[in-house]
């Protein structure tokens, strides 16, 4: 058995691991077997993480905390949590390739999923001109017409990173304020390739064996409208990446998990949890890894008391 | 670990569509961070089941007709040809038991 087990890989986890790791708790972490790194693996360069004045790339930022959570001894494992029972003293986690795992505590890092518009097309004609990548697929769209639905910082970043490659991106947002930082919107307000259309919600995509159009409806009046395109980013925010604990550990309104103030104690004994599972506000990479540095705190103390008990 | 050989634009026909059992091509690029990831997981597969099902990658950024001809919009896509046909078509990075579901006609 392990004293601990980190879940997720993001900022949140390996922060959870280099401390974990110099307190000498020789943590495994379960990375992910497609998705390890996190939602950063998808972005291109990270210009607010302090310590790097020129910016840095999300998958070299995350690779170097990966390769600083190995130095001090985590183990990192390349696999999938299929299913958990932390209601025990023992916590219990299987996993997809690598069979069943034990341990004293547990910090839940899993992060946030990339939110869906819940429109039937959208399955049917992913990856034939719907994405949730900019990065990943914006080559395929060169010289084409194409738009982003959202208005927080992922969908300006989005839009104006596909300008590299399409002719035109429309910003399709349901109301008419962004809730964009400053600097990102004016970076996309200022580029003559993006056009913004206001007050209006996707309601259907239109094409047989790709993306044609969308249907608009205007938020205001309810009229709608077609609009051609090529391909459809969807950027309009994320959820948190719950489902492996419901019914277990208790969550918030907001959907996250629920935190003893501003510590990482869940509702069970010796589960904690970081980042943007338990956050619904900030979820930054800087206050992701903070937040994984107060689990592995926390962990650590609920370790050494389990150890003096025992003592005893 | 046997890993995923290169086809290119030039080529594809010869590897790809001329080949005797059904060939799985991985389109993928550098930049492309899920790409990368399930790269490995493909090795493993073809490791594990390479007596049934080749499995072959083709850069989209150096072989672009290729990408075109097959309509690719998203990356990692993964088609499976069987005598010169795509008969099954796999969008985004899965884990390694998701793909073998998919794969099962394939490899089972």
């Amino acid at each position: 058995m392990r004293q601990l087990i980190i879940v997720g890989s993001g900022p949140a986890g390996y922060t959870a691991a280099i401390y974990a790791a110099r307190a000498n708790f020789s943590p495994l972490l379960i990375a992910s077997s497609v998705e390890a790194g996190g939602e950063l693996m998808n972005t291109t360069e990270v210009e607010n993480f302090p310590g790097f004045p020129e910016g840095i790339m999300g998958p070299d930022l995350m690779d170097a905390m990966r390769a600083q959570a190995e130095r001090f001894g985590t183990e990192v494992l390349l696999d999938d949590v299929t299913s958990v029972d932390f209601t025990g003293d023992i916590k219990k986690l299987s996993t997809g390739s690598n069979g069943d795992f034990e341990a004293l505590a547990v910090i839940f890092a899993t992060g946030s999923a990339y939110r869906k518009l819940g429109i039937p097309e959208e399955e049917r004609l992913s990856g034939h001109g719907v994405s949730w990548c900019a990065t990943c697929d914006g080559f395929f769209f060169r010289q084409k017409t194409i738009a982003v639905v959202g208005g927080g910082d992922s969908a300006m970043e989005e839009a104006t990173f596909l300008t590299k490659f399409a002719d035109k991106v429309y910003v399709i947002h349901r109301k008419d304020t962004l809730r964009a930082s400053k600097i990102m919107q004016d970076r996309a307000t200022a580029n003559s390739k993006i056009e913004f259309i206001w007050n209006s919600a996707v309601t259907a995509i239109l094409g047989t064996d790709a993306v044609t159009g969308v249907t608009l409806t205007d938020t205001v009046n309810g009229t709608t409208r077609d609009l051609s395109l090529d391909g459809l980013f969807i950027a309009i925010g994320n959820d948190p990446r719950t489902h492996l604990i419901h019914g277990q550990v208790n969550l918030t309104p907001e959907g996250t998990i629920a935190v003893d103030g501003r510590s990482s104690r869940t509702n069970l004994s010796g589960v904690f949890a970081a980042g943007d599972v338990i956050d619904p506000t900030y979820r930054q990479a800087v206050t992701a890894a903070a937040s994984g540095t107060v689990a592995a705190l926390d962990a650590e103390h609920f370790l050494s008391a389990l150890e003096s008990a025992e003592a005893k | 670990m046997s890993s995923a050989r290169s086809v290119t634009d030039a080529s594809f026909d010869a590897e790809v569509l001329q080949s005797g059992k059904p060939v799985l091509v991985d389109f993928w690029a550098e930049w492309c961070g899920p790409c990368r990831a399930v790269g490995p997981v493909l090795d493993q597969i073809l490791a594990e089941n390479g007596e049934k099902l080749d499995i072959v990658k083709l850069n989209v950024d150096e072989n672009p007709q290729t990408a075109m001809t097959y309509k690719i919009t998203s990356i990692p896509a993964m088609i499976v040809f069987q005598n010169g046909e795509a008969v099954k078509t796999i969008v985004g990075a899965k884990p390694k038991p998701a793909l073998e579901h998919d794969l099962a006609a394939f490899i089972a």
